[in-house]
């Protein structure tokens, strides 16, 4: 049975699990027709051209891992940025870990999507909000079919919320193969700004398969900054749904550090709602062996007088193969829009693959939008320079790739943040640092 | 110090040095003159072991030792210095932070433990002094919009960090006024000493009335085909090479 037939008939039970009076049930029914319609993306698809899902869904996935695990802190806090004082939103095997979790209610929430989904007290915002932003494409189709659990954050307004939160999925490799459907809902309201940090990490070699949604939505002069590090093992593949809403004035960035997996999607929208909205879509990508990682961006500039700033840099090793297709549409209202894109790339092998493809659509006659893509290779001039001052070929290396992605890393607010992707380039390259850039 | 035996090296199978013989000892400052194409800036290159140039023939020797095999980096550590050309520019790496990583890397190469940060701060305070560099300077990416004065100010501010026993100025004066010209040269009189070694290389002599060398050599053709003291610069400000070339195809 290939794996959306599991899925459907896995649905089915699913359904007749679930209470027929609950606000979820006509979503889910209408979204899994959607998934049932339309099934995996495939290559025949302008938009994963470049991107095969063939090897991921081969695996016989478990959709319901039915088993509890525990972990303990110790043995996964390298997982954490364990340096400063956050909230923690922990799930293992898509179960939710009180113990190793820290959440509020507070003067905000900060606490659990299936709460959200059950209790009277969050229906209203539940109502004006969950899936309504996120798009009817079939991979965050199946997600509202099948979710039940994720985060859930709603930020009052003129809230500043002091501590990041983290939210971390663990999967322990429990069952051979097991496909998580994470859904977060992130609202922050008026003048109110926070800070997310988000990862998923497997702690075994048995296979994972992550088609993870997230809704976000930045109102009135609302601050979000969101931090995604994605540096799994090659058995671990994800696909990230991120949707973003922005209001008026707002400002939303989204870093997406993309180090490892077997293939990662990165799917990230931002609709800008309103005048004077920033939006900044960064990323860092550093990859080898036969890994894959595809950054598919929209920025749609729906109204006058907002920015946006993309800047994706990508190192290529081994066999690795990376897409960076991003999408900048400028509504006929949207004039004094300053859309800029960048993406820069570097082969270090002669057998890595980047497929770049900006795509702008402009309607408006008053705007400024730039784009541009660079594939290079390491600057051999540099080398022998870094070298000739006693500099040995790795850490030159290392230093010039640093140096490359320094105009994504200048801009993560978080020092700890920084200090641990420094760590984490700096182990991938096999270098020891003796600074952060 | 550093002894070179009938060198001959090539890049893309083209031949460029044929057959340079060179000894330099502790103490002296050799310079290397020649017109245009001659091979002066592939000899820097080649001592300072770049990769795309092939030695085919001969030997270079430092302190003893024959190194025509070793990487850049491990002659870096041995104590040769190559101040380039055309420095090149490493934008999101800082002068300091490049520095504090050449330094901690050859201290490493040693078996020493990287330079405490309270030693390093205080040697770049003494040494951007030295060259009259501005500290801000020092938090600037390395030469990225660096003016011509200021990215050769600043490869004799590493050499001086790194107090190489054989320093190579590769066109040094190029792209510098005077002033920066006296400052340049006045930093790395104040670096001779008797254990260390300049090899000026240049076109012109101007750099040579501020860094007096003990022996001048010229080089055409891939090959020294004259040298002397001092004098010789002198002679070949006025009277040009052609007079050079003339003897050589004579």
């Amino acid at each position: 049975m290939d794996l959306k037939e599991k899925l459907l008939s896995s649905f089915l039970v699913f359904e007749n699990q679930l209470d027929s009076d609950d606000y979820f049930n006509n979503l889910r029914n209408n979204a899994i027709k959607i998934f049932e319609e339309k099934g995996f993306p495939s290559k025949k698809e302008e938009a994963w051209k470049y991107t095969s899902l063939n090897s991921v869904i081969k695996e016989d996935y478990t959709v319901f891992p039915k088993q509890e695990n525990a972990l303990e802190f110790n043995d996964v806090k390298k997982y954490f940025i364990h340096d400063i004082d956050s909230y923690k939103i922990v799930f293992i095997d898509g179960k939710y870990s009180s113990y190793l979790s820290e959440t509020t209610h507070d003067g905000m929430d900060i606490c659990l999507m299936s709460a959200a989904m059950s209790k009277p007290k969050y229906h209203i915002v539940i109502e004006n909000y969950f899936n309504k932003v996120a798009t009817k494409d079939s991979l965050p189709s199946l997600n509202t079919a099948f979710s039940t659990e994720g985060a859930y954050i709603h930020i009052p307004k003129n809230k500043m919320v002091a501590k990041p939160i983290q939210i971390i999925h663990f999967s322990t490799g429990n069952e051979s193969a097991v496909m998580l459907q994470p859904r977060n809902l992130i609202v922050v309201d008026e003048n109110s700004h926070v800070q997310i940090i988000e990862r998923h990490q497997s702690l075994t070699d048995n296979a994972v398969l992550t088609n993870s949604v997230t809704e976000i939505f930045a109102n009135k002069r609302a601050i979000v900054d969101y931090y995604k590090i994605q540096n799994d093992n090659l058995n671990a593949s994800l696909i990230d749904n991120t949707f973003i809403n922005q209001k008026q004035e707002s400002v939303a960035s989204v870093h997406t550090f993309a180090f490892g997996g077997k293939l990662i999607r990165n799917n990230l929208n931002f609709y800008q709602n309103g005048e004077r909205i920033d939006s900044t879509l960064k990323g860092v990508t550093i990859i080898g062996e036969k890994q894959h990682v595809d950054h598919n961006t929209l920025v749609h500039h729906i109204e006058p007088n907002c920015e946006s700033h993309q800047d994706y840099k990508g190192i290529f090793g081994e066999n690795s193969t990376g897409v960076f297709n991003g999408k900048i549409i400028v509504n006929k209202e949207a004039q004094k829009t300053n859309a800029f894109q960048a993406n820069n790339n570097i082969l270090v092998s002669d057998k890595s693959t980047i497929n770049t493809k900006p795509q702008l659509e402009i309607f408006a006659d008053d705007v400024k939008c730039s784009h541009g893509c660079t594939i290079g290779q390491l600057d051999e001039s540099a080398m022998f320079y870094m070298r000739s001052r006693g500099i040995p070929e790795k850490e030159a290396k290392a230093l010039l790739m640093y140096a490359f992605s320094n105009t994504v890393m200048s801009s993560v607010k978080i020092p700890e943040i920084k200090q641990r992707i420094t760590k984490i380039i700096a182990n991938k390259l096999g270098v020891n640092m003796g600074f952060d850039l | 110090m550093l002894k070179i035996e009938n060198l001959h090296a090539s890049v893309e199978d083209k031949g460029i040095l044929k057959g340079i013989n060179l000894e330099i000892k502790a103490g002296e400052v050799h310079a290397i003159m020649g017109p245009n194409g001659s091979g002066k800036s592939t000899l820097a290159s080649v001592i300072a072991g770049k990769e795309e140039y092939e030695v085919t023939k001969g030997n270079i020797v430092f302190n003893g030792e024959d190194i025509e095999d070793l990487a850049a980096e491990e002659r870096a550590h041995k104590g040769i210095f190559l101040s380039f050309q055309y420095p090149v520019e490493i934008p999101g790496v800082s002068v300091t932070n490049f520095m504090k990583t050449a330094i901690n890397e050859t201290r490493k190469a040693k078996g020493l433990e990287d330079m405490p940060a309270k030693d390093m701060l205080k040697l770049i305070r003494e040494k951007s002094e030295l060259l009259e560099i501005d500290r801000k300077f020092l938090s600037r990416s390395l030469n990225e919009g660096f003016s011509g004065g200021e990215k050769k100010r600043n490869e004799i501010f590493q050499m001086a960090m790194l107090e190489p026993q054989l320093a190579i100025l590769d066109e040094t004066d190029s792209g510098l006024d005077i002033d920066a010209l006296r400052i340049v040269a006045n930093g790395v009189n104040k670096l001779k000493s008797k254990d260390n070694a300049v090899l000026v290389i240049t076109h012109y002599q101007r750099l040579l009335d501020y860094i007096v060398p003990d022996f001048v050599h010229v080089l055409y053709n891939g090959r020294i085909v004259k040298s002397g003291g001092k004098e010789l610069a002198h002679e070949l400000e006025e009277k040009g090479y052609d007079w050079i070339k003339e003897e050589v195809n004579a």
